[in-house]
Formats: structure tokens, sequence, C-alpha cells
């Protein structure tokens, strides 16, 4: 029991922390204490009455046989509440296990929240221990490389400029065969719809951008895409902690739609990036909301779907259950909606899991978990254990999940419980069962 | 013994309302401020409605997923937290005794039903002592602050009680009450009590973040 005995070896970390003293540590935990936060750290830190009423709550104390250490407050406390209670000062591998409890023993799902009677947000507690993470240079090296991408490109994942039109035109020529006339229209000024998807769509998900142009295209949708940096919603400096890294990058997207003079942007089926940009990146760059109006794909799926834009010729075969996105759920209330796409695509019941909704479990893949990546993976799928249990027990073979980092989650977690479930996208079922128009 | 009886009731309880009163002050004061210095991001999202959505809703027994989760401590964190507000202010010693400084008086519980109210906050602490004993991920988490707040909570009710039955020396248990009160009282701002202060705002602004931000429900 206990981190000790559970830390993983990451050369990220590692090197970190070889170059730390207690005096550096001390100074930069200072630092972010006095410098970048204020009343919300301070009342929380004073007011968690220990209670554990959050123990409940986090899967990854389910999924653990119930390890006390692993409970929300319990990572609190062995993170910012140990900084907090000795003056910062701490030594170098406290540092270590404190970062490898922050990056990857959090989702940062705010589930915990519904289970704390006083409304302390152990999410933030953990982003502050990142942030004071990323100020060491005390980071997991695989999200690390991505943030490094986002500083270097823009994009997540070394994405170059000509590869990124490259593969638009790709996928616009392959997608010509079954719509002759498609288009994925670059650089239109004045567009309707500004599309933006993360940078592994591009990059090996690319089948992702061929459904959603079919779809653009079929709906009739007056869109585009950027053919400059900003493209790229997806934001992993808002997990590492390089927050300036995070604001420059929301700018950059929102510049991007600005210069385009487009009506909104439509998000393609990401979490993450949805919080980023109505939650996260909005707030550091100084914007209560965003200039240019969002709209998340489940959303638009429904206008669609509910508007007639797109028309069905079959309907998906049901039962199936849905893993509700945290970010998009919990975080930005779009359940309903959810459902109300479903039961338009499929033919059969909705099973919900046993916490579903707003009070859904993480598919331990969020908050930068999965992105953390191998070293991190066994311990990350042991966490969806309560998870799988959940999906095990609706008994159907679909999962339909609106959000990449939960595909990912739950593509191990079907593979290693075994569940024998398919993963699907919004998307997937409605490029294959959208009536075509004529050519 | 009388000097101390007096003092202890006397100007003793000046002093920990000061305390309690312009500590108060102070505490939510300063937070206001730093929040307004360095929570901008977050202070600029409260809400009127949000905030009292969350705070009404978490107010009623098992609506809030934590409660429901958690039902024994429910119960239990009801119990004690009105019995431990109502008992002093409603009870006939400390009513009889503001008469006769003030001239003012009000409702007071019938004295049984105070003694049974009081054994009830001492079985709550009992069982939140045992929790931190015992639940292991209680266990982990609790630290010194926590007894403290525990023994500040029990003791005017031990001390009252006995005092009440007059078991022991009564003069000395009066005195050791009035002494647990005065503490309790003082305290407040300045332990881990003064979630009685900072939990509504706690609330308030989780509700304002989900009710405007995650438009979703926080409880
Ligand atoms: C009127 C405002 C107050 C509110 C809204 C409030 C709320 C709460 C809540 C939500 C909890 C956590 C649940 C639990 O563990 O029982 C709690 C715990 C506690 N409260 Fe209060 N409280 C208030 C006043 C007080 C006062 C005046 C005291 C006096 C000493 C007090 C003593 C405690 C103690 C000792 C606990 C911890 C119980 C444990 O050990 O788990 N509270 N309070
Ligand atoms: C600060 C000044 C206080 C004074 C002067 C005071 C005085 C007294 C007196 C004279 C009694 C009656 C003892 C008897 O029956 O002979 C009493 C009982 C009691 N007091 Fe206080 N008290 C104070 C504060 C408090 C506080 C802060 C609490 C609790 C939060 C409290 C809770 C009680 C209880 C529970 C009893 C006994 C009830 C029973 O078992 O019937 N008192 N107090
Ligand atoms: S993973 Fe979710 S439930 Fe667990 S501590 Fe983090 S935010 Fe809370
Ligand atoms: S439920 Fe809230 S107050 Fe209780 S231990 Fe968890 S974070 Fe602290």
């Amino acid at each position: 029991m206990g981190i000790q005995e559970r830390l993983i070896e990451d050369v990220g970390l590692r090197e970190g922390v070889s170059r730390l003293n207690e005096d550096s540590i001390q100074k930069t935990v200072n630092a972010v204490f006095q410098g970048e936060t204020g009343a919300r750290l301070k009342a929380y830190a004073e007011i968690c009455l220990r209670c554990g009423m959050c123990t409940e709550a986090c899967h990854f104390y389910l999924s653990h046989d119930k390890d006390p250490t692993y409970a929300p407050a319990a990572k609190v406390k062995q993170t910012i509440g140990t900084l907090l209670a000795n003056g910062g000062r701490v030594s170098p591998d406290q540092i270590y296990s404190m970062a490898q409890i922050a990056y990857s023993e959090c989702n940062l799902c705010r589930r915990c929240v519904h289970y704390c009677p006083v409304g302390i947000d152990t999410a933030y507690m953990m982003i502050t221990m990142r942030r004071i993470c990323h100020k060491l240079g005390v980071t997991p090296q695989y999200i690390q490389d991505t943030a490094h991408s986002h500083s270097a490109t823009f994009n997540q994942m070394w994405v170059k400029d000509d590869e990124w039109t490259d593969t638009l035109q790709w996928q616009e020529e392959e997608a010509r065969d079954e719509f002759p006339d498609l288009r994925i229209p670059l650089d239109k000024e004045g567009a309707d719809v500004y599309y933006s998807v993360i940078a592994p769509e591009p990059k090996f998900r690319t089948q992702l951008i061929y459904q959603a142009a079919a779809i653009l295209h079929t709906a009739k949708i007056d869109w585009t895409m950027p053919a400059e940096p900003g493209w790229d919603n997806s934001d992993m400096c808002m997990f590492t902690g390089d927050f300036e890294m995070m604001g420059r990058l929301k700018r950059k997207h929102f510049e991007s739609a600005q210069k385009l003079k487009v009506k909104r942007i439509v998000m393609g089926e990401c979490g993450h990036a949805f919080r980023s940009v109505y939650d996260v990146g909005n707030r550091w760059a100084g914007w209560k909301h965003y200039p240019v109006p969002v709209v998340h794909s489940v959303e638009f799926f429904w206008e669609l779907l509910t508007q007639g834009k797109i028309k069905l010729v079959s309907k998906y075969p049901g039962p199936v259950t849905l893993q509700d996105p945290c970010n998009i759920v919990r975080g930005r209330g779009l359940g309903d909606k959810l459902r109300d796409v479903i039961r338009i695509l499929v033919d059969g019941d909705i099973v919900e899991t046993t916490s579903n909704r707003e009070h859904n479990l993480c598919c331990s893949a969020g908050g930068g978990v999965i992105n953390c990546g191998p070293p991190f993976k066994n311990a990350r799928v042991e966490a969806c254990k309560a998870k799988a249990d959940q999906l095990r027990a609706t008994g159907v073979k679909t999962i339909i999940a609106p959000c990449h980092n939960c595909h990912g989650g739950l593509d191990d977690t079907v593979h290693k419980y075994e569940l024998g479930m398919d993963i699907k996208f919004l998307g997937d079922i409605i490029y294959q069962c959208m009536e075509r128009p004529e050519a | 013994m009388y000097d101390i009886y007096n003092f202890v009731t006397g100007p003793l309880v000046w002093v920990s309302f000061a305390i309690l009163i312009f500590g108060s002050i102070y505490r939510l004061g300063s937070m206001y401020a730093l929040a307004k210095k360095k929570d901008a991001v977050s202070l600029a999202y409260m809400d009127w409605k949000f905030s009292f959505r969350s705070i009404f809703n978490w107010l009623i027994p098992f609506k809030a997923l934590g409660w429901k989760k958690n039902p024994v401590l429910t119960v239990v964190t009801y119990v004690f937290h009105i019995c431990l507000l109502a008992t002093p202010i409603l009870l006939s010693a400390h009513i009889i005794m503001i008469e006769e400084s003030w001239g003012v008086s009000w409702w007071n519980l019938p004295d049984a039903t105070a003694d049974i109210m009081t054994i009830l906050v001492i079985a709550c602490c009992a069982f939140f002592a045992g929790r931190r004993l015992l639940q292991k991920d209680v266990r982990f988490l609790t630290t010194g602050q926590d007894w403290l707040i525990l023994a500040i909570a029990a003791l005017p009710f031990i001390t009252g009680f006995l005092a009440y039955h007059q078991l022991f020396n009564y003069q000395v248990m009066v005195i050791a009450h009035v002494l647990a009160g005065n503490i309790m009282i003082a305290a407040i701002p300045f332990t881990r009590i003064s979630h009685m202060l900072f939990a509504v705002f706690t609330r308030a602004y989780i509700g304002s973040e989900f009710g405007g931000i995650r438009r979703a429900k926080d409880w």
C-alpha cells in the first residue's frame, strides 16, 4: 500500500528530479503558491474535513481493492497537502511520487466533486500540482513530447504544415470515389462552420477526417478547414501544466477561426479539447466566454439529425451502452443531447451503466493520463476495472463513446478485461447509416 | 472559585465572542481580498442563482450523490450539526444566564430534550472518532487538526452534561464547561471549524462553476 510501492520508472520524471535539490524545489513551489494560487487553494486546504466522503467517488480507489492512498483527498494529502505542510521543502524523490500521483493517478474527471459536502475540487488541486511539476521540469516523457510538439508546431503530433494539407487532400481524393463532388474546402472565408480536429486524426486516424467530410458534405454544410496552424484544437499543455503554451494554443485556434471570419467552430468528437476551450484555456487567455462560438460534435450531430439535414437509410442495431465523456457531460451538460442522438441512430435500447450522466465513471484515460504513454499503461488500465465491471454488467455488445480519449482508454479496457465489446464514435454510425446524396 | 466562575462567565465570554466576530470578519475579509487579487478567473463566474441552487440541493439529506453513498455518515452529520447548533442556543440554562444579564430571553428546549441532544452530540463525536481510528481511508487522511476540532466540539457537551447531572465536582465542572464553551467559540475562525465560515463560499463557487460553465448539476 502506498505510492512508494507502486512507483513507475519514467525517464521524464527521473531526469527531471535528478536536476533538483530541496532549495530549488522550495523556491519553485512557493513561487507557484504565492504567485499563482489564492483563496481557492487556501480554502480547500484549510476546510477539507478529512471526512472521506469523496473516497468512494474515485475509480482509482474502487479499482484498487479500496486502497486508501488512491482516495481523492488522500491524493491531495500526498501532494499539495505535503507541500503546504512543509513550506514547500521536500526532497526530489518526494517530487517524483507527487508527479506520478498528479499525472497518472488522477484523470481530473471531477467525479469526486459530486461527493464532497463542502464543494472541494480535487482536480483543481491535482492541476496545481502538475503546474508545480511543470515548473520544476518534472513531467512524464510521452506527454511532454506532445507538449513540445505543441510549442514547436502548434499541433500535438509533430504534423508538418505541408503534411497537414497533404493529408486533407488525400482524404478528399479518397472520399471522392464515394462522393464524387466532395471537397474539403481550405481557408474558405465566411464559412458557416470551421471544422477543427485533434492532431492524431491526420496522423493516424485519417478515417475520422474522411467521415467528417462525408457527413458535412452530405448535410450540405458550408464549411472549411484552415490550411495553417491553429487547426489542432487539442491541448496537452493544459495537462502538463504548461499554461503559457496552453493559452497560446487557444489563442491560435480562435484567431485562425477569426481570420477566416467563420460563424462558428465545430469540434470533432473530443473531450479534452472541448474542456480546453470552454473552461481552461479561455480562462488563462482572460476570456470569460470565448470569442467564436464553439459547438461540440454531439450538439452538431443533434442539429443535423433533428433538422433532417442528415437522413438515415438504416439504424444501427442495438442495444447499446454509452460512455459519458467527463469533459462533455459532467463538463458541459451534453448528456441529454447525446442520448437523443443515440436514440435516433440506434434500433434498440440504451442500456445505461450504473453510474451515468454527470455521475459517470471516467474511462481512466482522460486528463492526459493516456498521453503519459506506455510506462503508465498497465496502471491506467488497472484503474479502469470499476468501469469494466459496469460495462460488462450492461450485457450489450456496443459502447458508444463520443471522445477520442475514451476510445483509446476503453479499447485497452475491453481488451484487458475481455469484454468483447465494440466501441463506436457517433460519426462511425452516422457515416454507416446515413442516406448518401445521389451522385 | 467564585471569582474564577465570574471571570469565565463574564469577561472571558466577551473575549471569545470578540474573537469570533472580529476573527470571522478578518478571515472572510482577507480571504475575499485574496480571491479578488488571485482568483479573478474563478470569481468572474460566481452566480447567485447557481450558488443557491447548489447550497439548497446539498442541504437536503440524501439528495447529493455524496450523501447517498455515505448514508450512515449522512445521518450522523445532520444529527450532529443540528444538535450542535440548536442545543446551546435553546438551552434553558444558557437562556437564563442571558436573561439575567441582558433581560432578553426566548423559547427554550425542555431540559430532558436538551439532555438527549447533548448525548446525541457526544455519541456522534464518538462515531467520528471511531471512523478516524478504524476506517482505513479516513484514518489515512486524519491529521492532528481533525482530532483538535473533534475535541473542541465534544468538550462543551461532555462537561455540560456532567455539570447538569452534577457528576463529579459541580463547581469545577461548570467552570470547565464554560471554559470549553469559550474555547469553541473562539476557535471557530482559526481552526478547521472555519469550515462554518468558508464552506458556504466553496459550495457557492463550485455550484456556480457547474451551473455556469459545466451546465451540469453538482449534487
Ligand atoms: C453552520 C455551519 C456548518 C456547516 C455548514 C458544517 C458542515 C460540515 C460538513 C459538510 C462536514 C463534513 C461531513 C462530516 O464529516 O460530518 C462537517 C464536519 C464537521 N463539522 Fe461542521 N459545519 C458547520 C459548523 C460546525 C461547527 C460550529 C462545528 C463545531 C465545532 C463543526 C464541527 C465539525 C466537525 C468536528 C466535523 C468533522 C466530523 C468528522 O470528524 O468527520 N461544524 N461540517
Ligand atoms: C461560553 C459560555 C457558556 C456558558 C457561560 C455556559 C453555561 C452553561 C451552564 C451554566 C450550564 C448548565 C449547567 C447546569 O445545568 O447546572 C450549561 C450546560 C450546557 N451547555 Fe453551556 N455554556 C457556555 C457555552 C456553551 C457552548 C459553546 C456549548 C456547545 C456548543 C454549550 C453546551 C452546553 C450543554 C450541551 C449543556 C448541558 C445540557 C444538558 O446536558 O442538559 N455551552 N452551560
Ligand atoms: S480521478 Fe476523478 S474522482 Fe479520482 S481524484 Fe481525480 S478527479 Fe477525483
Ligand atoms: S469529501 Fe471533501 S471535505 Fe471530505 S475528505 Fe473529501 S475533499 Fe475533504
